[in-house]
């Protein structure tokens, strides 16, 4: 590894993602050697395949949804742009960033975090968490034990607290207004990408 | 046990034919009696479980010896003189501190390495110091009448109370939800915190053999004291790097693997007590260091008996010492001091409290995650003394004068907080819980996306890979994987049980699909619009009653995967890790995976989601019903050889659950389509025998919807399945294409049931 400077070179439009994504250089060097060490075969791109030879991911209940939200619909393959810019989200929020008015909103606001959490439970992307996506997810994180009424008797008290317009699945104000005590910034947020 | 030597011919001096011998095998034989004695003991406490969620097994070992002492007291028999300094120092210990070593989790200690050395080192020095002093300060009252007793001796005394044991503490906690990081902190405090005690017992051993001290044989003491510490830790990586290099080529005598790793750990104990420097730091860092290397090199069977012998060693050790506490708490006898002995349990929780409070707050600020209130208490409260203790007061020289009174004081601390603190602890901890969580104030619906969004986070930090602050730690990490790991660990090796089953489950799949080319049907074409149906169809709003949504909660709690399962395995004790709840998720996960390619292939039809279903009971089907040979199977599952290698061991077991839990479909109208798909598994069983559990039926019915497979196409088709985890989910638009083959073959699956 040369010096920051040669490195950052390396990158194309690295200015650009530095101001979207708000990451430092240093992080951006970072990512990029992460990057490059799952990128086992220098294509410059990652495929599913390369997320899922990380272990650890493989043990995490929803890890393949973690891994789906890297790839934009359609696509089989992210670069390192897209694979920053989605890390971005689990930045501290930035307490002391002016706020100006006409700038669009950063990727690590409440907003967006809510956003990629909500992604996670909606998979067909209409918008709405379905009483079956519902299911599907509590059905990955819970154990074995837990019989299928159950989960069911889970699943629809989770959709009756949260549903506000009564249409059996939950939009993302609802998910949002669900969760207004809960503290994301605290809990999406991975405290060594600030 | 008198020795009788019966001779069957009175009179004659001949040969008896059956003569006792007993002298010859005494010593082996009573240790045998012993081990075996204790390990009743414990299997007896689990035939009733309740017993060791309340009591800490600490506390019914040392009841048990209690009793034993009792009835040998009662018949004037001596405990066996076995506890000796050398037994202790050179057998007992090192098999404790190796369990607890070996068996800490590497990431979590590592990310809190900072606390725990804080706590241990500076927390066992603040105990020790004030209540030495403040015990000091109680002799010189002279109503008490321990004048005698200097300084140093309340020192030495005060050193050996202040190591503290964190295993009821831990039990205690894997109920009540704790964060992974109190785990370490309490896990890692007691481990060098044993260190830390042994080597203030020798300092102040040595220093009450003076006569007279001198401020500089203080400062010469301190500085000893981290040469000390930091000796045995270099000592220790030494020693773990040789193991590590010397498993690379034991590839072909796997047989000796465990042995190379037990005789350095105790070699590096051993040479560090040669040069008296601390040998638990150098056996503590040696199975740090070693474990890492090691469980890349050595063979799956090796690393399984590796874990066990060494769990198996550290239990009975410890489960000895607490065995002796009861027994020789009857049989000695004691010199009680009221004042002094009160007065020390008095210190002993004071200072403690106070230690751990003054300790937090000042190592907080330094945390990522601070320690709050209730953390702080169970730290303070949950620590309990125990095997260490007793061992170190029992093993001291005679000439300490107050010998006797020191062992009665330690033996009174150790039951008084066994029992006493380590009974209620759980109904304390569980009452600060219930007002501090608010946990039904939470909607179910926060409980369950908070859960989820830790999965994220924890999911994503290990996509970031090892990353911290620290600049040099990631050095560290790429030094290590360039230079280091090339040098220790050999190339091909074996890996780790999970790595094995995923790559077996894929080969499987491989074949199975290979096998079954003309299977295109799926039931899941029927079972969607079954589904659709169902979910059309409008539902009465259900009422939830308070106590459902508690129940609900509870439920939770109990059954959420909790972030990065395998750290928590390590904390209890007296048990393995087991590797359970992740082989859960990993095959949920990879039958998602297969689905989904197949469903992919098929253009994304909602096939997955039968899959989804298939882990959960099926409707109306009550836990025993549905369960019973699966949970067999994996429970108590340490081995995992046996659902790989020896899966044709099972299926008898599991047949005639299978039918039910096959069907997993948890709609109603399925029950025909359960006949169906339970005799093809049937017929698949035949075919398949190595198939032992579950994963059979699984693939046996992925099978059906396959198109065409071949070799070539595995790539793609593996990128696919990957690439699509979200095709997977999309509503059935052409679910015509697939109703197709479905209509094709239907000699096993019936008319659609409308």
């Amino acid at each position: 590894m040369g010096s920051t400077n040669s490195t950052l070179l390396k990158i194309p439009n690295v200015e650009v993602l530095m101001q979207e994504t708000g990451f430092s250089p240093a992080h951006i060097i970072r990512l990029h050697d992460r990057f490059k060490a799952l990128d086992k075969e220098g294509r410059g791109y990652l495929c599913p395949q390369d997320f899922g030879a990380i272990k650890e991911l493989a043990m995490n209940p929803i890890g393949d949804r973690i891994i789906g939200a890297f790839f934009s619909p359609g696509k089989e393959t992210v670069d390192f742009h897209a694979f920053v810019k989605i890390l971005a989200h689990f930045r501290p929020v930035d307490k002391d960033r002016p706020k100006e008015p006409n700038s669009p909103e950063p990727i690590n606001s409440r907003s967006n975090k809510l956003k990629f959490a909500f992604q996670l439970y909606d998979q067909d992307k209409d918008g709405k968490i379905s009483r079956d996506e519902l299911l599907k997810v509590l059905r990955a994180m819970l154990g074995m034990q837990v019989t299928e009424e159950q989960l069911e008797s889970i699943a629809d008290r989770t959709i009756q607290e949260a549903d506000l317009d009564r249409d059996d699945a939950i939009s993302f104000e609802e998910f949002r207004k669900s969760l207004e005590k809960v503290n994301i910034d605290h809990k999406m947020s991975i405290r060594f990408l600030r | 046990m008198e020795e009788t030597n019966p001779d069957p011919n009175p009179g004659e001096s001949t040969q008896a034919v059956f003569t006792l011998n007993y002298p010859r095998i005494q010593i082996p034989f009573e240790i045998t009696l012993w081990v075996l004695l204790a390990s009743f003991a414990k299997i007896g406490f689990h035939i009733y479980h309740k017993i060791t969620i309340w009591v800490p097994e600490s506390c019914l070992l040392i009841s048990i010896g209690l009793i034993v002492g009792g009835i040998m007291h009662s018949v004037h028999e001596k405990p066996p003189a076995v506890l000796t300094s050398n037994v202790f120092f050179l057998y007992m210990l090192p098999s404790i501190v190796l369990d607890s070593g070996y068996f800490m989790p590497t990431r979590p200690f590592f990310e809190n390495f900072g606390t725990v050395l804080w706590f241990a080192i500076v927390g066992t020095l603040w105990n020790s110091i004030g209540i030495g002093i403040s015990l000091f300060a109680i002799c010189q009252i002279e109503a008490f009448g321990v004048q005698d007793i200097n300084l140093e001796e309340n020192l030495l005394f005060a050193s050996i109370i202040s190591a503290v044991e964190p295993v009821a503490v831990l039990t205690v906690f894997e109920d009540i939800s704790v964060h992974e990081h109190l785990y370490i902190v309490v896990f890692g405090e007691c481990l060098f915190n044993d260190a830390v005690t042994v080597v203030l017992y020798n300092l102040f051993n040595h220093v009450a053999a003076i006569e007279v001290v001198e401020a500089g044989d203080v400062f010469l003491d301190i500085g000893w004291f981290f040469v000390v510490g930091l000796g045995g830790t270099f000592f220790g990586i030494l020693f773990g790097f040789v193991a590590a290099f010397t498993t690379r080529f034991t590839g072909k005598v796997r047989e000796i693997e465990p042995l190379i790793i037990f005789l350095y750990s105790y070699l590096a104990y051993l040479i560090a007590e040669l040069f008296t420097i601390s040998s638990i730091m150098a056996i503590v860092t040696c199975a740090l260091t070693m474990k890492y290397y090691v469980e890349e090199n050595v063979s799956q069977p090796s690393c399984t008996t590796i874990r066990h012998v060494i769990k198996m060693v550290g239990s009975v050790s410890e489960t000895l010492i607490f065995f002796f506490l009861g027994v020789v708490t009857i049989t000695t006898e004691h010199e009680w001091n009221w004042g002094y002995i009160l007065f020390t349990l008095l210190f002993a929780l004071i200072w403690r409290g106070l230690g751990i409070l003054v300790l937090t707050q000042i190592i907080n600020p330094f945390r990522t995650i601070p320690l709050n209130f209730k953390d702080q208490f169970g730290l303070a409260y949950g620590g309990l003394r125990g095997a260490v203790s007793f061992a170190l007061a029992f093993t001291l020289p005679d000439s300490i004068g107050r010998k006797k009174l020191f062992i009665t004081g330690t033996i009174a601390v150790i039951i008084f907080t066994v029992f006493i603190q380590g009974i209620t602890i759980r109904p304390l901890l569980k009452l600060m819980n219930v007002r501090k969580t608010n946990r039904n104030l939470e909607t179910i619906n926060v409980e369950i996306h908070k859960r989820l969004m830790e999965h994220t986070v924890a999911g994503i930090e290990d996509l970031c890979g090892q990353w911290s602050h620290y600049y040099w730690k990631d050095k560290f990490m790429k030094f290590n994987n360039r230079i280091i790991r090339k040098i220790l660990v050999r190339d091909n090796r074996p890996e780790s049980s999970i790595v094995a089953l995923y790559k077996k489950l894929e080969l499987q799949n491989a074949m199975e699909i290979l096998d079954q080319m003309s299977g295109d049907i799926s039931a899941a074409p029927s079972l969607i619009s079954l589904h659709e149906d169902r979910k059309n169809s409008p539902k009465p709003r259900k009422k939830f009653l308070s106590s459902d949504v508690a129940n609900m909660h509870e439920l939770l709690s109990k059954n959420m995967y909790k972030i990065r399962q395998r750290t928590l395995s390590y904390t209890n004790k007296h048990a393995l890790p087991n590797d359970i709840t992740a082989r859960e998720i990993l095959m949920r996960r990879h039958t998602s995976l297969r689905r989904s390619f197949r469903a992919g292939s098929l253009h994304g039809t909602n096939a997955a989601k039968m899959s989804q279903k298939y882990f959960s009971l099926p409707m109306r089907q009550s836990l025993h019903s549905g369960f019973p040979s699966r949970r067999l199977g994996h429970t108590g599952d340490g081995d995992t050889e046996s659902e790989i290698d020896y899966p044709s061991n099972r299926p008898t077991i599991r047949h005639p659950h299978r039918p039910s839990s096959t069907a997993g479909m948890p709609l109603r109208p399925l029950d025909t389509l359960k006949n169906a798909a339970s005799s093809v598994n049937t017929v698949n069983e035949q075919n398949n025998v190595q198939r032992g559990n579950r994963r059979s039926h699984l693939s046996s019915r992925r099978t059906f919807r396959f198109r065409n497979y071949s070799d070539e196409d595995s790539e793609g088709e593996d990128q696919k399945s990957r690439s699509s985890p979200h095709a997977w989910v999309q509503e059935p638009q052409n679910s015509s294409e697939v109703q197709h083959p479905l209509i094709g073959r239907p000699h096993w699956l019936p008319q659609k049931p409308q």
